[in-house]
């Protein structure tokens, strides 16, 4: 059994009279990608606030193992710093000056943004700064990306572009990642393992496993069952006929 | 605020404009409804210039004017904008200060005159302490301000980067506010330069606003249109060289959203 990267050990936490997380748990294995999906304002933000150390639970506690990075939905680059400087910040913590600078090349290479070391994230499109986060968090030898709508500010087709992209970078640095949104169909095409919340306070309503290679299409028929899964249990899908052929495992709790 | 490319004809307009003014002004004397002594002619001003040239005394008026208004800025910023982030930071002193804060920035400067030379006597220290006492609290105000509205996620990314302590204020809060600071400068150079005259024409013995005095009591209207005309000028040309701050790549964000 591998060590787990991260755990969480029955946390609750309140805000005031809003009780957003009771006696959750949650294990991340290491190298796995899971998906967390619920209706807005279930408390997605707030688990990921406390997987992140941001936030302390109330109750409970959070087991992470190494380095913990966080990529927002928009504007997480320092603007006052240039696309170079800004992945650097992900490699503050490598002592020595060759390798630091030998690891910005690849990663520059890697999200495919060479000659643009020395632009400002405003000068770039959306779908630009957003390979710039991903590249910055994936700098080093960080452990877990955890990923909080990354892609709910572009639009559909760079969103398509962008999953693909974050597929190559993680066969490229392989990576544990916990990604929140809202977007059923990215969490059926890229995680393996899709965890559907519940209301507030939030509960694990299902969890299904999706052993499919990526890169996946979102048209696959996998990914599309999945998708009509998740659908079922948030009570959105009206027919649920063909539930019948089902090859996915899942164990609703 | 993205600057637009103008046509070279719109560029002119601003100089055309400017002859307008002059054909204007040229006209209203001619027409004579004022005396020459109250209403001085272009052609008197420009031999006024002339006079003021040969007599230098144009410059050390400038000079001093500069040098006042100078020292009383960076004082004003040096000390503003520290207490502004300080302010920024902590929301007990904020509490505590801010509606002092905004007592004095409500308070014209002018109002200061007469302590200003019961304290500091005539000369360049009355005047120093004036644009102290107009350019520090909008700066220490707008700090502030600026502070406030850094995005949450910015102290985030911070943390989570190891970003603590010294470090945290010269490379993220620091960085953050600086379009704000520059904004905020711009406008408190403006107010310490129209500051400066008047506290000159009462405290002071030289510089552009008792050259403005002296004219007056000297019945030198023209005298008076050059030293108003080089103090119009010279303000444009300190915002000038503000505006060029805007320009610097790491604030150019700022600026383009």
């Amino acid at each position: 059994m591998k060590d787990k990267p991260l755990i969480v050990e029955a946390i609750s936490r309140s805000f005031g009279e809003v009780e957003v997380l009771r006696d959750f748990s949650l294990d991340i294995n290491g190298g796995e990608f899971v998906a967390i999906v619920g209706p807005s304002g279930c408390g997605k933000t707030t688990l990921l606030n406390l997987l992140a150390g941001f936030d302390k639970p109330s109750a409970g506690r959070v087991v992470s193992r190494g380095r913990v990075r966080m990529v927002y939905q928009q504007d997480g680059l320092f603007p006052w710093r240039t696309v170079a400087e800004n992945i650097q910040m992900g490699l503050r913590h490598f002592k020595d000056e060759a390798a630091r600078e030998r690891e910005l090349k690849e990663m520059l290479a890697l999200i495919g943004l060479e000659g643009f070391e020395d632009s400002y994230p405003h000068q770039l499109s959306g779908g630009m700064r957003q390979r710039v986060e991903l590249a910055r968090a994936l700098a080093g030898d960080t452990e877990t990306l955890l990923l909080d709508e990354p892609f709910s500010s572009l639009d559909y087709l760079k969103r398509l572009r962008l999953r693909r992209e974050l597929v190559r970078l993680l066969t490229e640095r392989p990576r544990t990642v916990v990604l929140v949104t809202h977007d059923i169909e990215e969490a059926a095409q890229l995680a393996d393992r899709v965890v559907v919340l519940s209301e507030r306070p939030a509960r694990i309503r299902c969890e299904l496993q999706l052993e499919l290679e990526r890169p996946r299409d979102p048209t696959h028929p996998e990914v599309v069952e999945a998708m009509h899964r998740i659908l079922t249990v948030l009570g959105l899908e009206q027919d649920s006929s063909f539930d019948e052929n089902l090859t996915l495992q899942s164990s609703a709790l | 605020m993205k600057e637009e490319k103008l046509s070279s004809k719109t560029r002119l307009l601003p100089i055309f404009v400017l002859i307008l003014l002059v054909a204007l002004w040229w006209m209203l004397s001619l027409l004579g409804i004022y005396p020459e002594s109250a209403f001085p002619s272009p052609q008197a001003v420009v031999r006024g210039f002339g006079e003021e040239f040969k007599a230098g005394r144009l410059f050390d008026d400038l000079i001093a004017s500069l040098y006042r208004v100078l020292t009383g800025f960076a004082l004003a910023v040096a000390l503003g904008v520290p207490l502004g982030l300080m302010l920024g930071h902590r929301a007990r002193a904020r509490a505590a200060l801010l509606p002092t804060v905004n007592f004095f920035r409500n308070l014209s400067p002018l109002a200061w005159i007469p302590f200003a030379i019961l304290w500091f006597g005539i000369g360049d220290k009355p005047a120093i302490f004036l644009i102290f006492m107009a350019s520090f609290f909008p700066l220490v105000l707008a700090t502030i301000a600026a502070v406030a509205s850094i995005p949450a996620v910015f102290f985030r990314v911070a943390q989570n980067y190891g970003y603590r302590g010294a470090e945290l204020l010269t490379k993220v809060t620091l960085p953050a506010i600086v379009p704000q600071v520059i904004t905020a400068l711009r406008i408190t150079a403006g107010l310490a330069w129209v500051v400066v005259v008047a506290a000159e024409m009462i405290a002071g013995q030289d510089g552009l606003g008792f050259a403005i005095w002296d004219s007056r009591n000297g019945l030198r209207v023209d005298l008076l249109v050059v030293n108003m005309i080089v103090i119009g000028f010279i303000g444009v040309v300190i915002d000038r060289l503000l505006l060029q701050l805007t320009k610097i790549p790491s604030v150019r964000w700022g600026y383009e959203r």
